[in-house]
C-alpha cells in the first residue's frame, strides 16, 4: 500500500475552493491537492500519495538521517581497516 | 509537427469539400479515388506506387527476403514526439532491421473512423511519408476502409514490410550464447511514459517525448563493424523486460543485467516512481537490444556511439548458462531480483 | 528525484547491511506490514543484503490483497450497471472476484476508468451529470484522506451523481490481530511509514508494550527499510520493545492533523472483513450518516449470487505469516499470476505473486533466496 513520493511545491493555487499546487517530481509536474498541508510553501517538499500531499519533508531531518548513515559507514570503514 | 493547411495542399478542393472522413471515402468510388489522388499519392509519391495497380510490381533483389507485418493502434493519435503514422513506418522498418534485413518496401492499410478530421489524416500521412524518407523505404501499396463513427479510434494503420537480408548476416534470438554481452542502444521507457503523460486521468507535464525512430541506419553501421551480431530485438511493448525474457527463452540461456547500467532518463525514472511503474517494463519505439560476443562488445559500442541513435548505447549485462530462461537484475544496492515478462499493460498503482 | 535518490545509495546500503550483520546473533522474524515495503524489498533485492538470521514476513498491508471478495463482486456488479462510470486505482483491475475481474467487465462494455487521484473521479462526475460516477475507495489510512476529500467535495458541490464504494481498512487492528494470534511468529514490526505520516504513531506504544514487540516506523526506500530492520534487530538483540521512528523526515508523532480532521468528518469506525483473514473488529472505516447518501453500496443493488473464495486458496495463512506461499498446494500450479485463485497472487506486492516472480531465485541454489524460506 501507499506509494508516496516527495515533490517540490512549484506553485500554489485554488480550485473549487480547495488548496492545490503544481508539484515538481524530478522534472515531472503534476497537480496535487494541498488541503492537508495548509502551511506548505512554494519551494518546500511534500510527500504525495494518490494526488494528495500527506506530509511535509523535514529537510533538516533528512540531511541528519543521511549523515547518521554515513557515520555508520565511517565506523564500518575503520573496522574494515583494522580487520584488513 | 507540420499542420496540414488546406490552402497550400496539392489539391485543396476535396479537402475543403469534406473536412472530415465520411463513409464514402472507403467506398471505392469517387471519394476514395480523391483521397488516394490528393492525399496519399502526393505524400508517398514513388514509381512503384504511381501506376496504382492491384499489386506493386517490384524489381528483383539479391539475397533472402524478409517479410513482416504489424498493426498500429494508439490513443491518442498524436502524442509528444510523434503520431500513429511515425509508429506505423518506424515499427515495421525496425522489425525488418532486427532480423538483419535492409528494409525496402512497405504497404499501408488504413482503417479510418467516420468523422476523423481530414487535416488529422493529412498530418498522419505526412509524418508517414517523412518517416519513410528518413528510413529510405518506399510505401508501394495501400488500402483504405472507413468504419462507422464509434467503431474505431480515429485511425488504425497496418503496415507490412519487405526487406532483404544480405549474405553473411545471420541474426536470431535463439543464438545468444553464455558469455555474450548485451547492449542497449539508449535510454528506455520514453515512449510508454510519453503516451501515459497525456492519457486521460493521468496527465502530467514533462519534456518526455516518444523515442520513435527507424533503426535500420544504426543497424547497418553495427553490422558493418560486427557482422557476427548474434541476436537483435527492439524492446517495444513489454519493454526491455519482455525482450530479454524472449531472448533467454529462445536461446535457453540465463541473462544477468546490471540494473544501474541500463540507461533511463531522469524524468522517465521520476514519472515511473510517481506512478509506481518499472522502467524496464515500459515500451520503447526507437531502441534496440543486441547480443554480441563479449570480445566484440567494445568495438560495437564505439560504432553505436558514433550514430545519432546510439550515442547513449551501453553494455547492460551478459548471457549466462546459470538459471536458464531467467532474467536476473543486480540492483543499485547490490541485491538481485528476477525480471519477469509483464502480464499485460502496466497500470499506475497506489500501493 | 530529491529525497528519493539519496535514500537508494548503494554504498550506504552496504554499510547499513554491515551494521545489521554485526548486530545479529540469532534468528529473528520481522514483519513489514505494508505491501509497498514488500514491493520495495523485492524490487531492490534488499533481503539479500540481510544476514540469514533475519527473516522478513510480508504482512497484510495491501488493499488489493485484503479487500473481501464480496466487495470485489459488488464492484463488478456496479461497474457493469449501464450508465455507470466506474473509477478505480490501477491496482484493483486485475483482482479476481468470484467469477471475473474488472478487466473482464470492461471488455463486456462497462466504462471502467483508471484514475490517479480520487479528485479526478469528482471531476468526471461534474463533467458527466447524466452518468453515475462511482469511485472504488480502497486503501489504508494513507489513502483514506484522499477519498474523504473526494466525497467531501462531492457533497459541497452538490454532485448527486457521485458515490464511493468504500473498503477502508486500518493498520493497527490488523497488527493486533497478527500479534494476538496463538500461531504468531512475528517478533518485530516495521510499521508503514506513510500510514504514520497521516495518523502519527501514538497508537503503537500500547501494542509494543502489550505484546512485547519492537515496532519501528519505517519508510520505503532501500536505506529506510535497512535502517528500520537495523533498529528492529538491535532491539530484538537487546530485548527491548519500544516504538521507534526510522522515517522522521516524513512522519511526526501526531501525524497530519488536518487530514485526521477530515477523516473524522467523513468516516466512522466499523468492523471489516479482510480477504483470507476474516472479520477484524473495528478494523475499517465507513461513511458517516451525513455522507451515507454517497455510499455506492446503498445506491446500487449487489450481485445476485453468493460470493465464494476458492477453497484451494490459503491466502489467509499467507497474510498472517503462518504459511509460506510456496507451501500452498496450489502455488505455481492451479494458482499463478495469470490464473490467480486469491488476491495475494494478483497484487505485485502480494506475497504469492512476489514469490512467483522473484522467488525463482531460490532455485538458483548458489545464493540466498530472495524470499526467505
Amino acid at each position: 500500500m501507499c506509494l508516496a513520493i516527495p515533490g517540490r511545491v512549484q506553485t500554489v493555487y485554488e480550485s473549487d475552493g480547495v488548496r492545490m499546487g503544481k508539484l515538481n517530481f524530478g522534472g515531472v509536474v503534476k497537480d496535487v491537492c494541498l488541503a492537508y498541508l495548509p502551511e506548505v510553501q512554494e519551494g518546500e517538499y511534500a510527500v504525495v500519495h494518490a494526488g494528495f500531499a500527506i506530509s511535509k519533508v523535514d529537510e533538516a531531518t533528512a540531511a541528519e538521517t543521511l549523515r547518521a548513515f554515513a557515520a555508520m559507514g565511517a565506523l564500518a570503514d575503520e573496522l574494515g581497516e583494522e580487520m584488513g | 509537427m507540420p499542420d496540414l493547411n488546406p490552402d497550400v495542399w496539392t489539391c485543396p478542393l476535396p479537402l475543403r469539400d469534406y473536412p472530415h472522413i465520411v463513409m464514402g471515402h472507403g467506398g471505392g468510388g469517387k471519394l476514395s479515388t480523391e483521397l488516394v489522388e490528393h492525399l496519399f499519392l502526393p505524400a508517398f509519391r514513388n514509381s512503384a506506387l504511381a501506376p496504382l495497380g492491384d499489386a506493386a510490381v517490384l524489381p528483383p533483389v539479391a539475397g533472402r527476403l524478409a517479410v513482416t507485418t504489424d498493426c498500429y493502434v494508439v490513443r491518442p493519435l498524436f502524442f509528444p514526439g510523434g503520431c500513429v503514422g511515425d509508429l506505423a513506418v518506424n515499427g515495421t522498418v525496425n522489425d525488418l532491421a532486427m532480423s538483419g534485413a535492409t528494409p525496402l518496401y512497405l504497404s499501408a492499410g488504413f482503417i479510418l473512423e467516420e468523422g476523423l478530421p481530414l487535416a488529422d489524416l493529412g498530418r498522419i500521412v505526412d509524418r508517414m511519408a517523412a518517416a519513410a524518407r528518413a528510413a529510405g523505404v518506399a510505401i508501394v501499396c495501400g488500402d483504405t476502409k472507413v468504419v462507422d463513427r464509434g467503431h474505431g479510434d480515429g485511425c488504425y494503420i497496418t503496415t507490412a514490410g519487405v526487406g532483404v537480408v544480405p549474405d553473411g548476416v545471420n541474426v536470431g534470438v535463439q543464438q545468444a550464447k553464455p558469455g555474450d554481452a548485451i547492449v542497449v542502444s539508449g535510454p528506455v521507457g520514453n515512449h510508454g511514459i510519453a503516451i501515459l503523460s497525456i492519457r486521460e486521468g493521468l496527465e502530467f507535464e514533462s519534456r518526455i517525448a516518444s523515442d520513435t525512430a527507424a533503426l535500420n541506419g544504426l543497424v547497418t553501421e553495427m553490422l558493418a563493424a560486427c557482422p557476427d551480431l548474434r541476436a537483435m530485438r527492439d524492446p517495444t511493448r513489454g519493454g526491455l523486460a519482455a525482450t530479454l525474457n524472449e531472448i533467454a527463452a529462445a536461446s535457453h540461456v540465463g541473462i544477468e543485467i546490471d540494473e544501474p547500467a541500463v540507461p533511463v532518463d531522469d524524468e522517465v525514472r521520476a514519472a515511473c516512481d510517481l506512478l509506481g511503474l518499472d522502467p524496464l517494463l515500459v515500451a520503447n519505439e526507437g531502441k534496440l537490444v543486441v547480443v554480441v560476443p563479449a570480445g566484440l562488445a567494445e568495438k560495437l559500442l564505439a560504432t553505436m556511439h558514433r550514430h545519432p541513435l546510439g550515442t547513449r548505447a551501453a553494455i547492460i549485462g551478459t548471457i549466462t548458462d546459470r538459471h536458464p530462461n531467467l532474467v536476473v537484475a543486480r540492483t543499485a544496492i547490490g541485491g538481485r531480483r528476477v525480471v519477469s515478462t509483464p502480464l499485460g499493460e502496466q497500470l499506475p498503482r497506489i500501493c | 528525484m530529491k529525497y528519493l535518490n539519496e535514500f537508494r545509495d548503494g554504498d550506504l546500503a552496504q554499510r547499513l547491511s554491515a551494521e545489521i550483520r554485526a548486530a545479529v546473533t540469532r534468528p529473528w522474524a520481522i514483519m513489514e506490514v505494508c505491501g509497498g515495503q514488500t514491493h520495495s524489498i523485492l524490487r531492490h533485492g534488499i533481503d539479500q543484503l540481510l544476514p540469514a538470521e533475519v527473516e522478513l514476513i510480508h504482512g497484510p498491508g495491501c488493499p488489493v490483497c485484503v479487500t473481501p471478495v464480496s466487495l470485489i463482486d459488488k464492484a463488478l456488479a456496479i461497474a457493469a450497471t449501464p450508465g455507470v462510470i466506474f473509477c478505480s486505482f490501477g491496482d484493483m483491475l486485475r483482482v479476481p472476484g468470484t467469477r471475473e475481474d474488472l478487466f473482464a467487465v470492461k471488455a463486456r462494455g462497462a466504462d471502467v476508468r483508471v484514475v490517479y487521484s480520487p479528485l479526478d473521479s469528482v471531476r468526471l462526475a461534474k463533467e458527466n451529470p447524466d452518468r453515475q460516477v462511482v469511485f472504488f475507495a480502497i486503501g489504508f489510512e494513507t489513502t483514506a484522506p484522499a477519498n474523504a476529500m473526494a466525497v467531501h467535495q462531492a457533497k459541497r458541490l452538490g454532485l448527486i451523481n457521485f458515490s464511493l464504494l468504500v473498503s477502508h481498512v486500518l493498520v493497527p487492528p490488523a497488527i493486533e490481530a497478527i500479534l494476538s494470534s496463538p500461531t504468531n511468529r512475528v517478533q518485530a514490526i516495521l510499521a508503514a511509514g506513510h500510514v504514520c505520516s497521516v495518523m502519527g504513531y501514538h497508537q503503537y506504544p500500547p501494542l509494543a508494550e502489550r505484546y512485547r514487540v519492537p515496532i519501528v516506523v519505517t519508510g520505503f526506500e532501500p536505506l529506510d527499510l535497512l535502517d528500520g530492520i537495523r533498529r528492529a534487530v538491535l532491539q530484538l538483540e537487546a530485548g527491548t520493545h519500544i516504538v521507534e521512528n526510522a522515517y522522521p523526515r516524513a512522519v511526526a508523532f501526531a501525524g497530519n492533523r488536518p487530514a485526521q480532521a477530515m477523516l473524522a468528518e467523513v468516516f466512522e469506525t466499523c468492523d471489516r472483513e479482510w480477504r483470507g483473514i476474516g472479520t477484524i473488529p473495528a478494523s475499517g472505516w465507513r461513511l458517516k450518516d451525513e455522507y451515507r447518501r454517497f455510499d455506492a453500496e446503498d445506491r446500487f443493488a449487489g450481485p445476485d449470487f453468493r460470493s465464494v473464495e476458492s477453497p484451494h486458496c490459503h491466502s489467509g495463512e499467507v497474510l498472517r505469516g503462518t504459511l509460506k506461499p510456496n507451501q500452498c498446494p496450489a502455488f505455481g500450479t492451479a494458482c499463478t499470476p495469470r490464473t490467480p485463485l486469491g488476491a495475494t497472487m494478483v497484487s505485485s506486492e502480494g506475497a504469492c505473486a512476489a514469490y512467483f516472480h522473484y522467488g525463482r531465485l531460490i532455485d538458483l541454489g548458489t545464493e540466498r533466496a530472495t524470499c526467505p524460506t
